[in-house]
C-alpha cells in the first residue's frame, strides 16, 4: 500500500477540500472547546450546542491538515443529532480503532467512512491529527455533563 | 578513521557521512534537516566508540591510566572550541546538555542577580522557544518586563527598534545571531553596541549560526555566547557556554554537586574555579570528547568555506522553489541575509501534509512551528515547511525537494483548493 492509499485516499481529500459543519455556532446554549496539537501547533475550535440529550448541532472551525480536517469533518457529520450515550460509544469506537494496534474494530453504519483514517495507524505521527477532533468533543460532552456551561473549559491537546 | 578532507570537497564530503547511503522508502535520503541536527561524519561516530572501548572513566579526580587520558581528551576538546570560537581562556567555555540548558544557567544565575523588578529584557520575536521561555520564566519571578524588538517585512531585525527599545531600564539584550524560521542573519555586533551604551549586556544564541557562519566572540561583542554541538556535526547533549572570565566569576553556581567544588564542610562549601564551577556531577564526556572530532572537521573545512557553500545552495534553492506555483517563501530575499534555512508554505496545503508527502521520495524536511509559536502568529501561520542545508547537501539534492514538492502537490489536489 502506497502512502496515497493509507492517508490521502479520496474520501479524505474530499473531507479536506470541503469540510462538513465548519464554522461557528452561536447562541445561550453553545458550548465552546478549544483542541490544541502541540506537534505542530494546530489550533481547533468545537462548537456544541447539546438539547435533550441530544448534539442537536455541532460545528467545527479549524485550518488542520488535511487528516486532522477530514476526521473533524466525518466527525461532526457521524454525531450530530445523535443522543449522548450513542455519541460516546462512537467515540470510544473511533479511539479504540485509531489507537490499539490489531483492533478489531467493526464501524456502525453512522461512521462507517470514518474507516478511511485506519490507514494512518501506519504513521504513528499522524494519530494524534486524527484524533485531536474526537478527544475536543469528548472534552465537550464532559463539560456539558458537568454543566460547566458557556466558562471556557480547558483546552484539550491530541497528547 | 576516516581523514577530514583538506579542502572543499563536497564529494569526499558525503563519503564521510555514512548516513547519508541510507534508503527511505527505496530511495535516496535526502536530508534537508540540519537545523533542527546535523548528521554525523564517521570521524565524530569514531571517536565515541573508541572512548567507550579505550579510556572510558570518569574524570578529573583519577590517577590510573584511563582517567588521565579521558581526562586530558575532555579538556582537549574545550581548548578546541575556545579556539574555534575566538575565546580568550579556555576556561570561560563551560558544557552543558545544549543550547538551552545554557540560556536557562545564565537566567538562573546572572539573571537573578542582576535583574530585578522593573528591568527590562529585550528579545526579537524571532527566538526560539529556548530564548524566550527562560526569560519569561524568569521576568514572572523578579517582576521584571520582556520587551521585543520589531522586525522588517521580510523578516530582518529592524535595528532602528532596538535604538528606540535599548534604554537605561535595559539589563539584558538576548537575540538569536540566526533564526532558526526564516534564516535571518541578526547584526548582533551592532546590537551589543547599543546595549552596552545602555549598560545592558548582550547574549546571542549562537545555535544556528555556529554551525554555518565563522563566529569570534571579539567580534561579536557579546557577554554570553551559547550553542549546541549537535547541530554541528557533534552528538547530542553537549552544549556550549562562553562568557569572559570576569563575568562567570561575579555568578553564582547553577547546580550544586560533585566537580563544582574544591571542598566541602558539614554546613558549608568552597565552590570550584571556572570552568567546573559550572560544571557540577559527571558530565557528557563520551559526547564532549566527539564533539572535539565535530570541531576539528569544521575547523579543517575552515568556517568561510561552509558559509560559502551554503550560500551557492540556498540562491540556488530559493531560485528553483520560486517557480513552483502557490509557494510563499519567508524570510530575507537576498542569501547574503539568511543561512541555510527556506521556510515555505503552499496555498491551501498544510505542511504537515507536505512533510510527509515529501517523505516517501525520500525527503526528509521540518514542518510546523519549529519552536517559534509567537513568531507563526506573527506570520499569521500555524506552521511552514522548512528545508535546511549543510556540508553535504547538494544541488541535485534540491532538486529531488522541487520534485517531491511538485508531486506533493499533485497528491493534494491542486493548489488553492479551499
Amino acid at each position: 500500500m502506497s502512502l496515497a492509499d493509507d492517508l490521502y485516499r479520496e474520501t479524505i481529500l474530499d473531507h479536506y477540500h470541503q469540510p462538513r459543519n465548519q464554522g461557528v455556532l452561536e447562541g445561550p446554549s453553545v458550548l465552546t472547546v478549544e483542541g490544541v496539537n502541540p506537534l505542530c501547533g494546530d489550533e481547533l475550535t468545537l462548537y456544541l450546542d447539546v438539547k435533550d440529550g441530544l448534539i442537536a448541532d455541532v460545528a467545527i472551525k479549524s485550518h488542520g491538515c488535511s487528516i486532522n480536517t477530514a476526521s473533524a469533518s466525518m466527525m461532526t457529520e457521524s454525531v450530530k443529532g445523535q443522543p449522548l450515550a450513542k455519541v460516546q460509544t462512537l467515540i470510544d469506537t473511533f479511539k479504540k480503532m485509531m489507537m490499539e494496534k490489531d483492533s478489531q474494530v467493526t464501524l456502525p453504519e453512522e461512521m462507517e467512512e470514518l474507516e478511511v483514517l485506519e490507514g494512518v495507524k501506519k504513521y504513528p505521527v499522524r494519530i494524534k491529527c486524527a484524533l485531536l477532533p474526537w478527544n475536543t468533543l469528548l472534552e465537550g460532552l464532559q463539560c456539558s455533563a458537568t454543566g460547566a456551561g458557556q466558562a471556557k473549559p480547558k483546552v484539550v491537546t491530541s497528547e | 578513521m576516516l581523514a577530514c578532507p583538506k579542502m572543499f570537497d563536497i564529494d569526499t564530503i558525503r563519503k564521510d557521512f555514512p548516513i547519508l547511503e541510507r534508503e527511505i522508502e527505496g530511495r535516496k535520503l535526502v536530508y534537508l534537516d540540519s537545523a533542527a541536527t546535523s548528521q554525523k561524519p564517521q570521524s565524530v561516530i569514531d571517536a565515541l566508540v573508541n572512548y567507550y572501548a579505550d579510556y572510558n572513566a570518569n574524570i578529573h579526580r583519577g590517577v590510573h591510566t584511563l582517567s588521565e587520558e579521558a581526562t586530558a581528551a575532555y579538556e582537549g576538546v574545550r581548548e578546541k572550541i575556545q579556539a574555534f570560537i575566538g575565546a580568550p581562556q579556555s576556561k570561560e567555555i563551560i558544557f552543558t546538555r545544549n543550547a538551552t540548558e545554557a540560556i536557562n544557567l545564565v537566567a538562573s544565575t546572572w539573571g537573578k542577580q542582576n535583574i530585578k523588578a522593573g528591568d527590562e529584557i529585550l528579545l526579537t520575536p524571532l527566538e526560539h522557544h529556548s530564548n524566550l521561555v527562560p526569560w519569561q520564566m524568569l521576568a514572572a519571578e523578579v517582576g521584571a518586563k520582556i520587551v521585543f524588538a520589531e522586525l522588517t517585512a521580510d523578516g530582518r531585525l529592524d535595528l532602528d527598534s532596538c535604538r528606540r527599545l535599548i534604554t537605561s531600564k535595559t539589563k539584558l539584550v538576548a537575540m538569536t545571531q540566526m533564526s532558526n524560521v526564516l534564516g535571518t542573519i541578526v547584526p548582533v555586533a551592532a546590537v551589543a553596541k547599543l546595549a552596552h551604551a545602555q549598560g545592558a549586556l548582550m547574549l546571542v544564541d549562537g545555535a544556528q549560526s555556529v554551525p554555518h557562519l565563522p563566529v569570534a566572540v571579539k567580534e561579536l561583542g557579546c557577554d554570553f555566547l551559547v550553542f549546541s554541538m549537535h547541530k554541528m556535526l557533534g552528538p547530542t547533549g553537549v552544549g556550549v557556554l562562553w562568557a569572559p572570565a570576569e563575568i562567570l566569576e561575579s555568578m553564582p553556581p547553577y547546580m550544586g554537586g560533585g566537580d563544582m567544588i574544591s571542598a566541602v564542610w558539614r554546613d558549608r562549601a568552597l565552590y570550584n574555579q571556572l570552568p567546573w564551577k559550572f560544571e557540577a556531577g559527571t558530565p557528557n564526556i563520551a559526547d564532549v570528547i566527539a564533539s572535539g572530532a565535530a570541531i576539528d572537521y569544521l575547523a579543517q573545512l575552515g568556517m568561510d568555506n561552509v558559509r560559502a557553500h551554503e550560500v551557492e545552495i540556498t540562491e540556488y534553492a530559493l531560485k528553483r522553489l520560486r517557480d513552483l506555483p502557490g509557494i510563499t517563501i519567508y524570510g530575507p530575499e537576498s542569501s547574503q541575509d539568511r543561512g541555510g534555512v527556506i521556510s515555505f508554505n503552499f496555498a491551501g496545503l498544510h505542511p504537515h501534509d507536505l512533510g510527509q508527502i515529501v517523505n516517501e521520495d525520500g525527503v526528509a524536511i521540518r514542518v510546523g512551528h519549529h519552536c517559534c509559536q509567537p513568531l507563526m502568529r506573527d506570520m499569521n501561520v500555524t506552521g511552514t515547511a522548512r528545508a535546511s542545508f549543510y556540508i553535504y547537501n547538494t544541488k541535485e539534492e534540491v532538486d529531488a525537494l522541487y520534485k517531491a514538492l511538485e508531486n506533493a502537490q499533485k497528491v493534494l489536489g491542486h493548489v488553492a483548493c479551499r
